[in-house]
């Protein structure tokens, strides 16, 4: 859209203008005595009222005219200032922003204004003026409004459809320069619904005559569509220079078409039964308008010269007139087109793979980042190390924009299953309401693809098994309408998505009978709640008594999880009988390179992810001799299981005098870990482990550093359950025997 | 674009195979005015049509066209998928008057 530049100027300058008066009427709201303020709405109004009389956009001038007036009878102290007052001059200048906005997208200005008079006459109500209603006092309006908003004249009928005609005679080299009147109908048929077209090929000459490659095509469509007439028009471009091409918008007057039908090349009978044909016309409008016609034409003849001249200028002006009346009807729609198209420029589709190149490269840059600030340092040049940890600041915001590339808000997977919750709940003759929060958490759109089967087996669940029927709940003491909720939340290092609902929550001895029935568990075995809640996540389980199309036969539960799995994420179920249950699903926010923090054990290099560390301690003999006895250590009144990494990854080589605990955290549970010093932050680019690694436990992947040695990534969820299984052996091995304790042996190695 | 052209008592029937675009039309017109000349059925086939275009499409027009005016029969047969989908655009099955077969889903 290229506007005139001093054009530009007055949309951006009133803009700004507007803003400030926006401003200043909030402020007068709590000190409505203030006439400075007042002076400065007035002069913005005043000051876009004069910027557009220059550019003629009189509609804007006469709004603002009376907003001006309105303004100088609170100036001259006339009325008082009160909030209503001020509420109605924001929407005031709303207004005159959406008009701006019309100036701003070429578009002609809305003669039959809906919001402006509205407005005005409010304005007038609460300032008390006797200004006469605007219609009137609007500047001159152009000739077309007049007659649109004219009573209609005798026999100026409008025709009955809603369909847009088009008219189209294509020019004879339209196929030979390449272009093909299907490729426009198709493309047509992609703004709205062709209802009907008629082919013509009238224009086809005797057999001797017609040249192959020529074009003769003539095509009378009429169309359902929302789109504006300069959309349709824009349809035709490549085809506007040698192509008669007629648009009547919907709902035009019967003359429109009579003047269609004249313009056009074939027998004005034969166009007229297209017309009747397409739906554009009914057989009497049809009947009407020609009769008119008819009768116009023999006035003229009849008249003079000068008079028989004008037709052509009437036309012309009815022409205008349809196209404004369209134009003021379809208003809202063309705003809403136009907001959308802006919002579809704001971004970009980028191909998934070059997304995926750009962090790999990142990551090559984190690498060689790492390496040269390495080197800087060994060389001892302050200068260069100070200007490679400017640079190491800039990669890492270069790494984490390029990351965020891939993120995308969860809310669109969640807002999914309003529809999905509406109708199982009919489904199901439940009661029952979707609550989602957190749905700007972002995460990997690899992720967020593959999280929508596994959540949709989970509502489903929690929908069918979940919650009750609603006069189950009220019997309860429930609130018949159920609750389920979808929450997302950043946390250490993950996304936690939760599926909760209010209802019955899992029955501990049902699933437990069920369990041994099916051979799970073995008679007589303690389980804690966790651990038999964890049972439905085994295939094949199903506690349903009764298996509906929805869930309960047992499959489902163990998908959730081998995909929540496959993801490398965990799946947590909490429930209390006759409360709800909460499935907690945790997932690894997938990044390529995360923040690390490098730990050194045995000359050997070691990165724990930073946002799952918690804190280091140092680990003195007395301390450590308590740790080696009871494999945890008080820390601040809570238990903190600790494990070696030395003796888990079996490395054999005498412990140095001081070791220090790495605190870890991964949801609820925390551990320690012990290792021989703590070398510091890093940036990590997590290499995947080769297949050979896959089943080794404890390390998630590798990483070069800066100085080409090769560090393991540790894998904290799964040394976390290393910890608690092996706090768990020795409480039962002390209780066992009491005897050589300090050579317990490490529960758990590479395997 | 390949015609093939094979006469049974009476009948001559034309199968058209490729592109019947803006390319072949010269071609087309050629071997349809020798046909219209002769007083015989004309059936054209249609299967083998891959891409249908405006400039062949007004072929098929003025072919039946001309037939129509000069008493001729001529059939569209076994419209390929590329020339029903024209067909139906331009709205212009019932101008042929051929049933069109439209097959099961899967096949092309």
């Amino acid at each position: 859209m290229s506007l005139d530049p001093a054009i530009q100027t007055f949309l951006t300058e009133s803009t700004e203008l507007l803003e400030a008066m926006e401003a200043s009427l909030l402020r007068l709201e709590d000190t409505p005595d203030d006439a400075d303020l007042l002076n400065a709405v007035f002069r913005a109004a005043h000051t876009i009222k004069g910027s557009a009389g220059l550019f003629g956009f009189d509609p804007i001038v006469a709004f603002t005219h009376e907003v001006e007036s309105a303004l100088d009878r609170i100036r001259a102290g006339k009325v008082a200032f009160s909030a209503d007052l001020g509420a109605c001059l924001l929407r005031c200048g709303d207004h005159m922003r959406a008009l701006l906005e019309h100036v701003r997208g070429g578009e002609t200005l809305p003669n039959a204004d809906v919001d402006g008079p509205a407005l005005l006459a409010e304005l007038q109500r609460l300032t008390g003026a006797s200004v006469a209603p605007s219609q009137h006092s609007l500047p001159t309006p152009q000739p077309a409004t007049t007659e649109q908003t004219a009573a209609p004249e005798a026999g100026e009928s409008t025709a009955a459809t809603d369909l847009w005609h088009i008219s189209l005679r294509f020019g004879t080299e339209v196929l030979r320069n390449g272009m093909d009147p299907l490729s426009f109908l198709r493309y047509l048929n992609t703004l709205g619904d062709i209802a009907h077209v008629t082919t013509l090929l009238d224009a086809m000459p005797e057999l001797a005559q017609v040249d192959p490659e020529c074009c003769y095509l003539g095509l009378e469509i009429a169309f359902s569509s929302q789109a504006d007439k300069a959309t349709i028009e824009n349809v035709f471009e490549f085809v506007r220079d040698d192509c008669r091409i007629q648009i009547i918008p919907p709902r035009s007057k019967v003359s429109a078409y009579i003047d269609l039908i004249e313009a056009l090349p074939e027998a004005t009978e034969r166009l007229g039964e297209i017309l009747v044909r397409t739906g554009a016309l009914t057989q009497s409008e049809l009947g009407a308008g020609l009769q008119r016609q008819e009768q116009e034409r023999s006035a003229d003849c009849s008249g003079d010269a000068a008079a028989s001249a004008t037709p052509l200028g009437a036309i012309l002006v009815q022409q205008g007139a349809v196209e404004s009346s369209v134009v003021s009807a379809a208003l809202d729609k063309q705003r809403q087109t136009r907001d959308r198209k802006s919002e579809e420029n704001r971004s970009v589709r980028v191909d998934a793979d070059k997304l995926d190149q750009l962090i790999d490269l990142v990551g090559e840059l984190v690498i060689a980042g790492a390496g040269s600030q390495l080197l800087a340092r060994r060389a001892g040049q302050n200068e260069l190390v100070e200007s490679l940890s400017t640079l190491a600041r800039l990669v890492e915001e270069v790494r984490d924009r390029s990351l965020g590339l891939r993120m995308v808000q969860i809310g669109g997977t969640f807002q999914r299953f309003q529809r999905v919750v509406r109708e199982v709940s009919r489904e199901l003759g439940k009661d029952v309401t979707l609550a989602i929060s957190g749905a700007e958490t972002e995460l990997d759109k690899s992720v967020v693809e593959r999280i929508g089967d596994p959540l949709m087996h989970l509502v489903r669940n929690a929908m069918d098994h979940g919650i009750e029927s609603p006069d189950v709940r009220v019997k309860a003491g429930k609130a018949a309408r159920a609750t389920l909720s979808l929450h997302a939340y950043h946390d250490s290092g993950s996304i936690v998505i939760e599926v909760s609902d209010d209802g019955a929550g899992l029955n501990r001895d049902r699933i437990l009978s069920k369990a041994m029935e099916r051979g799970l568990v073995v008679q007589g075995t303690a389980l804690s709640d966790a651990e038999v809640f964890n049972l439905i996540f085994e295939p094949g389980f199903s506690t349903a008594d009764k298996l509906s199309n929805l869930s309960g036969r047992g499959v489902g539960m163990d998908v959730v999880r081998r995909n929540v799995e496959a993801l490398r994420g965990t799946v947590q179920l909490e429930s209390q009988l006759g409360k709800g249950t909460v499935v907690r699903i945790r997932l690894p926010l997938t990044l390529a390179i995360i923040d690390g923090f490098l730990v050194d054990v045995a000359h050997s290099h070691y990165v724990i992810p930073l946002d799952m560390m918690v804190e280091c301690l140092e680990c003195g003999s007395e301390t450590r001799t308590v740790a080696r006895r009871q494999g945890y250590i008080d820390l601040r009144g809570e238990v903190l299981p600790v494990l070696w990494l030395r003796d888990l990854f079996d490395i054999e080589s005498d412990s140095p005098a001081r070791e220090n605990i790495v605190v870890i955290q991964f949801g609820a549970q925390k551990a320690g870990l012990v290792v021989d010093a703590l070398l510091g932050e890093a940036q990590t680019v997590i290499k995947p482990l080769s297949k050979l690694f896959a089943r080794v436990k404890g390390i998630s992947g590798s990483s070069i550093l800066g100085s080409g040695d090769v560090a393991l990534i540790l894998d904290v969820p799964g040394l976390m359950q290393c910890a608690t299984e092996r706090a768990h052996q020795e409480q039962i091995s002390i209780r066992v025997t009491s005897a050589t304790l300090d050579d317990t042996a490490p529960a758990v190695k590479t395997s | 674009m390949e015609i093939v052209r094979e006469s049974t008592d009476n009948i001559v029937r034309l199968s058209i195979a490729g592109e019947l675009t803006i390319y072949a039309v010269g071609e087309l017109m050629t071997a349809l005015q020798a046909e219209l000349g002769h007083p015989s059925e004309l059936e054209i086939d249609l299967s083998g049509v891959s891409e249908l275009d405006t400039a062949g499409f007004q072929q098929l027009y003025l072919a039946k066209r001309e037939a129509l005016s000069h008493g001729k029969q001529l059939r569209l047969t076994g419209h390929s998928s590329a020339t029903r989908a024209v067909l139906e655009i331009y709205r212009m099955e019932p101008y042929f008057g051929d049933p069109v077969l439209i097959p099961a889903a899967g096949q092309p």
